[in-house]
């Protein structure tokens, strides 16, 4: 039990589950799920579904933020993103793939590319990432609304909506894009050394490079691969609604990104990261917009509540929060702790 | 002085951590005006003495008396209150914050409401006068040197009203002057009558400063002695609990295997950094150990980093093997097959957040690249065989290494090294602040890297150190390489002295 208690995924998970038996009560369908012309449905699917773009970037943000880095720009970039998309195929009609891919290609080389900006201002130019990364999010927005003139810019091309909407056995695609970033993500840091590498960099980026680690390039990798997440995320998102908003698209995205990071357990000192805290962190953040919606609560104050559940998480993984609050092995905590540290430092 | 009533005393003081017993019936005993030694091994538990003192961890039995009366010691803040401070390690203080700042943080002057800066100045300067110290106390902390702020750190602690004073190896990042300087303060503090414990490897230093000294090893009390009724040999078998002969074996000059090598392994053409180190000649030999001497700031380090390429070169050209290498970056010095263990440990050294296995194949698997990662069992294979050889404490590759001590950080930086079996290794002072245990099995393992062929460059604070592990020195003085000597047996630690100090 304790082993349980004391995993980083215990208390996330189980504020994920809390909302969702919140849900349950509100509404005793809400675990259910149809097979509805061959398409599964379902609050859950929903929640999934909706949450596939947020998911997305909160994996880019937590490499970035593992280095010790931040990323302000992924709001913007989803909004580039979909603007480049949605123009590419503006004039597009019929069913031919070929401005599809070319819409896909187009707009996450751009993305991966405005990424690897703000790699290089950080890695090579040794500007903070705070304001690296917020030069691009004014920029980017501002280069959005310039693709799309300022207007919401209607798609009438109908593979478009496939990216968002799409189903692929009996599920929707956008699930299968996030599972499959996620599935890369976590072979590329975990079976390889690559994970090792920025975890290390974010630990200690001096010590790292005299221990012959290109810093540099590590940083500028998940820059690049924090702007390629916000790029599908922003293609899946304007893909949804058929159309590219240059002004509202992706807004306060990259918040809602540093919190699910924060939540699954990824510290903003940089070095551990918890790639699937952070999607479980994502899934809570986009539950609980779901539940304000759907059990009625006006929706002025889905910030408020989300502030509110967010704070509780953040509470309940601090040990120091849970010993005081409730007595969690009050002494013999405390003395174990203690013990552990003095052992070794003997 | 032993029928004067102790300023403190403990005994029997036992503390237990989870699956280990840190201290077993230790006693301590301080008298007024006296500097008191605390010695032993890492692990020894000086430590958890210490923090037992200073009411870091609470004890689990044994008394504490001050002057006399039982007291019970259960905070930091408490340990204040009856006078204990401690000026550790590492200096703990605010770098960007002025001296005056660093000196009453936490218990600033008021007047009026308000900060009293004039007051808090002029105090602060005054502290610092008693120490022999006379700087301009507006300045940033971070524009004095390391010994300058260890001073400011003893400032801080005599703030308080201090009774007793603990430095925890006050001298490990000071120079022979600034020793003096620190022993000459520690002097006048003991005439004010101040207990002053005084923990350090360096024996010299213990026996030039300290009056009496406490024994621990494993956790136990081995004794209280007079230092000057204790020959050093007892006291360093006393201390690692074993006859002396294997450090005999080593201490016995190494200049008798001097190789004749011929065959340069690196070869340094007026290689300089502007700035840094003035252009230097250098050959390293294979099979040859080669030390660098010189003060804190003579340019040692500096050749170094320009040797590995952790700083590049501005001028002349470096051979590998008889060919020119060119090192932009250490990693390219790394698979050039060079290695570099920093003397800055926390800064540059370990990888604080990563656990002793991954901090071990950190280098290794650098020049293997990200993709070729090394197994699993692999990593626990390297990771078990070095904390075995070196003897690393707590045997447990998945602890995180800032949990270590100092000297095991050390021993795993070591390992990251010798993982990646260098053909030159660059040691900038290695032995730092480790035990003599520790220190001989470094000694040893440089003779037996050297054995195979490989060279080692040796920069060391401790002259005897480098001529007895040496086959050549050269001595660095004001950014400058000056002189170069053959360890041939007769060289003395005067000639190297005379050179380090210069003008002579």
């Amino acid at each position: 039990m304790k082993a349980i208690i004391k995993s980083r995924l215990f208390w996330p998970i189980l504020v994920l589950m809390l909302i969702l038996l919140i849900n349950l009560f509100f509404d005793s369908s809400f675990f259910s799920m149809e097979i509805r012309n061959g398409r599964l449905t379902g609050s859950l699917i929903d929640i999934l579904n909706r949450g596939a773009p947020l998911i997305l970037i909160s994996i880019g943000m937590t490499l970035v933020i593992a280095t010790k880095g931040i990323d302000l720009s992924v709001g913007s970039v989803i909004a580039m993103s979909g603007a480049i998309g949605a123009m590419t195929v503006a004039s597009a009609d019929g069913t031919g793939l070929g401005p599809l891919l070319m819409a896909i290609g187009l707009s996450l080389l751009i993305c991966t590319f405005v990424g690897g900006w703000n790699g290089l201002l950080v890695s090579r130019v040794g500007v903070q990432p705070i304001v690296a990364t917020l030069i691009l999010m004014v920029a980017g927005r501002g280069v959005a609304q310039l693709i799309t003139g300022g207007q919401i810019t209607t798609v009438y091309y109908d593979p478009y909506s496939f990216i968002g909407g799409g189903y692929l056995l009996a599920l929707p695609f956008s699930i299968f894009i996030a599972a499959f970033v996620f599935l890369i993500a976590v072979l590329l840091t975990r079976k390889t050394a690559l994970g090792l590498f920025i975890e290390s960099v974010g630990s200690n980026p001096d010590a790292s490079r005299l221990a012959g680690i290109n810093s540099k390039n590590i940083m500028l990798m998940v820059y690049m691969f924090s702007g390629f997440c916000a790029g599908v995320g922003g293609l899946i998102l304007s893909s949804n609604v058929m159309s590219a908003d240059g002004n509202n698209a992706g807004l306060w995205f990259e918040l809602d990104a540093i919190l699910a990071v924060v939540i699954g357990g990824t510290s903003l000192m940089g070095g551990r990261f918890y790639l699937t805290g952070t999607v479980i962190g994502a899934l809570i953040i986009q539950s609980l917009t779901t539940t304000i919606y759907s059990i009625g609560i006006p929706a002025e104050t889905n910030l408020v509540v989300k502030a509110l559940v967010v704070l509780i998480v953040c509470l309940l993984q601090s040990p120091e929060f849970r010993r005081k609050v409730f007595g969690f092995g009050k002494v013999k905590g405390a003395g174990e702790q203690k013990g552990k540290e003095g052992a070794t430092l003997l | 002085m032993a029928e004067q009533l102790p300023r403190l005393e403990m005994t029997n003081i036992v503390k237990e951590f989870p699956g280990v017993k840190a201290l077993s019936d230790v006693q301590l005993r301080l008298y007024p005006g006296e500097v008191h030694a605390l010695m032993g091994e890492n692990g020894a538990g000086k430590s958890t003495l210490i923090k037992v003192l200073t009411g870091v961890y609470p004890i689990d039995q044994g008394t504490v008396t001050l002057e006399g009366n039982p007291v019970h010691i259960s905070s930091p803040l408490k340990a204040q209150e009856h006078g204990i401070t401690t000026v550790y390690q590492e200096v703990n203080l605010c770098s960007n914050l002025s001296v005056t700042e660093n000196i009453f943080i936490g218990r600033e002057i008021k007047k009026y409401g308000r900060l009293a800066w004039k007051e808090m100045h002029q105090r602060a300067e005054k502290l610092l006068e008693r120490l022999q110290l006379k700087i301009d106390v507006t300045k940033l902390l971070s524009s004095y040197s390391v010994a300058i702020q260890q001073m400011v750190a003893i400032a801080r602690a005599l703030n308080v009203s201090a009774k007793i004073l603990i430095l925890d190896e006050p001298t490990s990042s000071l120079d022979r002057d600034e020793v003096q300087q620190l022993f000459a303060v520690m002097r006048q503090l003991k005439k004010d009558g101040l207990a002053i414990v005084f923990v350090s490897h360096f024996l010299d230093q213990i026996f030039e400063i300290t009056d009496r000294l406490t024994v621990l090893r494993n956790g136990e009390w081995i004794g209280e002695y007079k230092t000057a009724e204790i020959s050093r040999m007892d006291l360093v078998s006393k201390m690692i609990g074993k006859e002396l002969e294997e450090m005999e074996a080593i201490s016995s000059k190494n200049t008798g295997n001097t190789t004749e090598s011929t065959q340069s392994f690196l070869q340094a053409d007026e290689v300089g950094l502007k700035g840094k180190v003035e252009p230097f000649d250098l050959e390293m030999r294979k099979g040859e150990i080669v030390g660098l001497a010189g003060l804190l700031g003579s340019g040692r380090t500096e050749m170094a980093r320009v040797l590995f390429g952790a700083d590049k070169k501005d001028k002349g050209k470096i051979k590998v093997n008889g060919k020119e290498a060119h090192f932009s970056s250490p990693r390219n010095a790394i698979l050039y097959k060079i290695g570099f263990c920093s003397e800055n440990r926390k800064t540059e050294g370990i990888i604080p957040e990563l656990t002793v296995r991954e901090n071990m194949i950190l280098a290794i698997q650098s020049v293997y690249g990200w993709f070729r990662y090394l197994s699993k069992a692999k990593q626990m294979k390297i990771a078990d065989e070095y904390i075995q050889l070196l003897n690393i404490n707590p045997a447990n590759p998945e602890q995180l290494i800032k949990n270590l001590s100092g000297g095991n950080q050390q021993k795993v930086m070591l390992a990251r090294w010798l993982v990646t079996d260098p053909d030159l290794l660059i040691l900038d002072e290695p032995t730092r602040g480790i035990d003599i245990g520790a220190k001989t099995e470094i000694m040893k393992l440089m003779t037996k890297l050297s054995k195979e062929n490989k060279s080692i460059l040796f920069i060391s604070s401790e002259i005897e150190e480098i001529l007895r592990t040496c086959d050549r020195i050269a001595v660095l003085r004001d950014r400058k390489k000056v002189k170069e000597f053959d360890n041939d047996g007769k060289l003395t630690q005067q000639d190297v002295m005379k050179e380090m100090a210069g003008g002579g």
